[in-house]
């Protein structure tokens, strides 16, 4: 019998990649036209958020921006549901309304879902301005890309962070481009971690291919905002494999950069230490990664199958009672 | 039912504030200068020291940050009221306003409602400059999934902000400057109040034209009624109190009844809330009419700071008058 925190490990490694099988299934579907819109993949950078799920509790507030199936799927929404969405059909975990850039579960505490870039991180903080109003020692994690530090509502959002002491962690998730802008070209700061020196707020840097550090780093983090609320920004360094979008050809990198991230992939890393530990055997590890595979594959024939959203419901969801 | 009494619009605003925060702990208010300053214009008076800092959030000027912040604490079950000290500044928290809070519930399939009331002053007041003197109500009302009122009595001022707060949508509740000092009739204190949004009301009855207004023309409305009464044209002033939902089945009435009609808006022509009020008219009961439909609004310039200038931007009593004698050709 495993000590909790090894079996939790293993755990994690397998929302990984479940993760990574869901959005290969997606960008299959995407490309045989099956999902409308945009489509935002996470391949690469998944041990992001679930080294964060791992540090928190399943009842601390998670927000993030229009990447956002790797988050559902962390917080225990199902790939049923998720790809359900993509495929615009009432079973999904917004009923079909929202799509790829909008996934919401409020029973597991997932909060979307938000496409504005940066104007989801004022929302984080209102969501932190609420636990500290009701004196719950919740905290929620806000996740956002390096594209979204310098739009006004994050500044406004840390100033009124900081400023009410609010118990929100800001996740930027620096995979190096907005779209198809490099942090370079796009922010005066050499070190996106700066940010947070503005507002007088505690600062953490964490390699996003590392599972390991980027838990162990919150957790740090989060122990010491449930003791005394407060915001803390945190960087974590990562990369995404695929365009910024499915129609993103993702020209403006090298294939060199792709390759060097590719070699340091959080799945693999989180493998090799397990299976070194002897905590993963290989067979253990295909038989996870064959149920992810079928858990993806499951998903595609459930939102076939699924209903869409009814015409005469098209004004049930403007306003409610 | 017992005595009415004389209040002003503020004083009214205030009552509805103290007595939705004191039966409702999950109701904050949220805005520049409403604590310790007592607010911009006196509407949250005293609360800071009812109701503590915890519940009356003086914030600094960043109204997209603020907004968000009240939208946020709606998604996870507080009521926020966001104060924006004129609805002019409430276009630099447009996106939160327009993008967040009256999509959430779509995007989420249902799972997220926002029972959040964003409040302040809206329209022009008096010689204030292009960028102070916006009425936002048409700029609002294109988005479903906001509700907006726009009291122009004491009691109407009470009564809609109570609903709005206990509603569970997001709710612009747009009041006027220049209507914070006036005065008028209301039910005695502790006796409860609460006007529906999406009903109007006939300020005043008559039978040969029918005066559509809302928020800052009620007022000019009503003058404009007696001077026609003087010349024996009986006008009908119906005040909307709310732009959304609209009370289309009592405008509907009130034109059936008089067969003219005079919109008096405090917004601009092009595109503004009369545009529409008129296509329901004449899509609704165009046989009615016995008339085109007349409107008076601002002129369509941005707001010049000249006073002379400004009046003649705005509409007025006898620009009303001069309509109504129009559509009655008297």
């Amino acid at each position: 019998m495993p000590a909790p925190e090894q079996r939790d490990e293993v755990e994690m490694l397998s929302l990984m990649l479940l993760i990574r099988r869901f959005e290969e299934r997606a960008s299959q579907q995407y490309q045989a036209q099956k999902i409308g819109g945009f489509c935002h993949l996470y391949i690469g950078q998944e041990a992001v958020v679930i080294g964060a799920v791992a540090a928190t509790r399943n009842d601390d507030y998670l927000i993030t921006a229009y990447r956002d199936h790797a988050h559902a799927l962390a917080r225990g929404t199902s790939a049923d549901a998720c790809m359900a969405e993509l495929f615009g059909k009432a079973t999904g975990c917004s009923r079909g309304l929202g799509g790829s850039m909008h996934y919401f579960d409020k029973a597991n505490h997932m909060y979307g879902g938000h496409a504005i870039v940066g104007a989801h991180v004022p929302l984080a903080v209102g969501m932190a301005f609420a636990s500290k109003y009701r004196g719950e020692d919740r905290v929620t994690l806000c996740f956002f890309g390096d594209g979204a530090i310098n739009q006004g509502a994050f500044h406004e959002a840390l100033n009124l962070a900081a400023l009410y002491k609010l118990p929100v962690i800001f996740i930027c998730e620096n995979n190096l481009f907005a779209m198809g802008t490099s942090v370079e070209r796009s922010t005066s700061l050499k070190e996106i971690v700066e940010r947070a020196e503005g507002y007088d707020m505690q600062k953490v840097v964490a390699d996003g291919m590392n599972f390991r550090e980027v838990r162990d780093k919150l957790s740090e983090v989060i122990a010491q905002i449930r003791q005394e609320p407060h915001p803390a920004f945190v960087e974590i360094r990562t990369y995404r494999y695929r365009g910024h979008s499915m129609s993103d050809p993702a020209s403006y990198r090298t294939k060199e950069q792709l390759e060097k991230y590719r070699m340091d992939d959080p799945i693999t890393r989180l493998r090799a230490q397990l299976t070194r530990e002897g905590r993963l055997t290989h067979e253990q590890f295909d038989a996870m990664d064959k149920a992810a595979k079928e858990t993806a594959l499951n998903s595609v024939k459930f939102a076939e199958e699924s209903e869409e959203p009814p015409l005469e419901k098209l004004y049930d969801y403007t306003y409610v009672a | 039912m017992s005595e009415m009494r004389e209040i002003t619009y503020r004083q009214a605003l205030n009552e509805a504030l103290a007595e939705e925060l004191d039966r409702d702990p999950n109701v904050f208010l949220i805005g520049e200068e409403v604590a310790q300053y007592n607010g911009a214009y006196k509407v949250s008076q005293g609360l800071l020291d009812r109701f503590g800092a915890n519940r009356i959030v003086d914030t600094p000027i960043s109204e997209n940050g603020f907004a968000g912040l009240g939208i946020g604490a709606a998604m996870v079950g507080l009521r926020p009221i966001v104060e924006f000290m004129t609805f002019s500044f409430s276009l630099v928290a447009f996106d939160q306003i327009v993008n967040n809070a009256p999509n959430m519930l779509t995007m989420s399939g249902g799972q997220f409602n926002i029972p959040i009331t964003f409040r302040g002053p809206n329209g022009p007041a008096h010689q204030l400059g292009a960028t102070h003197s916006h009425a936002t109500e048409c700029l609002y009302a294109n988005f479903p999934g906001l509700k907006i009122c726009t009291p122009a009595t004491p009691r109407d001022a009470k009564g809609l902000l109570k609903t709005a707060i206990r509603d569970n949508n997001p709710v612009l509740v747009l009041e006027s400057e220049l209507l914070y000092s006036s005065k008028g009739l209301i039910e005695p204190e502790g006796q409860e109040l609460l006007i529906p949004l999406g009903q109007a009301e006939l300020k005043r009855e008559g039978t040969d034209v029918t005066i559509i207004c809302y928020a800052q023309t009620v007022p000019l409305a009503l003058a404009a009624a007696a001077a026609l009464e003087e010349e024996e044209i009986s006008a009908e002033v119906l005040d909307l109190r709310s732009i959304k939902p609209l009370d289309l089945r009592t405008i509907l009435n009130s034109v059936a009844k008089t067969h003219r009609v005079v919109i008096a808006e405090q917004d601009r022509p092009y595109c503004g809330i009369g545009s529409e009020i008129c296509f329901r008219i004449q899509d609704q009961i165009f046989d009615e009419l016995d008339a085109p439909i007349a409107r008076v609004s601002q002129e369509d310039v941005p707001m010049p700071y000249n006073e002379r200038l400004e009046k003649a931007v705005l509409p007025s009593a006898e620009k009303i008058i001069a309509a109504a004698k129009r559509v009655c050709n008297a």
